[in-house]
């Protein structure tokens, strides 16, 4: 997620507000309510569901969902917290319906693994307008999406939706202790993957052939 | 204390988040100041952590935000939340 956009999107407007105005009668007004979250919105449900149909189906129920149940919205939680828990619950159940014993055992058994970062000698920095070439973030979406869920779904939360990890622990029913050690192995699995493919996508002399 | 590459990478995560205790850190520090290979994996995680954190990762599928918001403008029609203050209804 855009880091800085979404905490200017919402310190520039009083939620709280809009929400109280939304559940007096002015229910046109949740339009503007979720505007700055339909992507952050969209990308989790990707990133748990890996098909855009399956996604894009989630993130509407999840917006549906968090309409309807509008009053229950306590405030203790800020809106966009309380949006993510509702897209994480409405993908689990999706998943849950569909998978398989396969992925389920795979699940449990990388639980108690060691994982092992990639050795590198030295780290030429990856600009973020790398991300430009679709090689460069298909590679990323795979990588996040290979994850085994109990490690995505932290993932997600902590480092891409910005959650803290207690909000993350929290959302997931977890104790804080397991998401730190699950959140530690996504991370290391993602730089044993992905430090050694981007390094190689990135030539050497032309540092920066997408200008 | 002398930490072992391997340690260190048990702390990566931790470094990243700033949640290390001040002794720990300081032998992560200590480590990181000799070692390039221990370097290199955090300087590749945390520039991993960066590109994935970016939005540009996953894109909006074309005309998402019009099907959302005309899904919901047919669930708004007829819809209302109960009254502030209202009961269960309890009686029919
Ligand atoms: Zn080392």
């Amino acid at each position: 997620m855009d880091r800085e956009a979404m905490t200017a999107t919402s310190e520039n407007r009083n939620e709280a507000q809009m929400i109280a105005s939304i559940l007096a009668g002015n229910t046109h007004e949740f339009h503007d309510l979720i505007q700055p979250y339909e992507r952050s919105v969209y990308s989790m449900a990707l990133s748990m569901l890996q098909n855009e149909a399956d996604a894009e189906d989630a993130a509407q129920e999840a917006f549906l969902k968090a309409f309807r149940s509008l009053e229950k919205f306590r405030g203790e939680a800020k809106f966009s917290t309380w949006l993510i828990s509702i897209t994480l619950n409405e993908a689990r159940s999706r998943l849950r319906r569909k998978k398989t014993a396969k992925t389920e055992s795979l699940d449990e058994l990388n639980e108690g693994g060691h994982v092992s970062p990639a050795l590198l000698r030295d780290w030429r920095e990856i600009p973020s307008e790398a991300l430009e070439r679709q090689e460069v973030r298909l590679m990323l979406q795979d990588a996040i999406g290979d994850l085994p869920l109990i490690y995505r779904e932290v993932f997600v939360l902590r480092d891409m939706e910005d959650l803290s990890v207690n909000q993350s622990a929290e959302a997931l029913g977890i104790s804080v202790a397991a998401a730190k050690v699950r959140l530690h192995r996504a991370r290391l699995m993602l730089q044993k993957r992905l430090a050694p493919q981007l390094k190689q996508v990135m030539p050497k002399r032309r540092w920066f052939p997408w200008f | 204390m002398v930490l072992e590459c391997k340690h260190v990478w048990e702390h990566i995560s931790g470094y990243l988040d700033g949640t290390l205790d001040a002794a720990v850190l300081e032998d992560v520090q200590k480590h990181l100041e000799h070692c390039e290979i221990c370097s290199a994996i955090l300087d590749s995680t945390r520039n991993i952590l960066i590109l994935t954190a970016d939005e540009r990762v996953f894109e909006l599928p074309l005309g998402f935000s019009e099907r959302l918001h005309a899904r919901l403008e047919a669930e708004m029609q007829g819809f209302s939340y109960k009254p502030r203050g209202s009961v269960e209804e309890s009686d029919g």
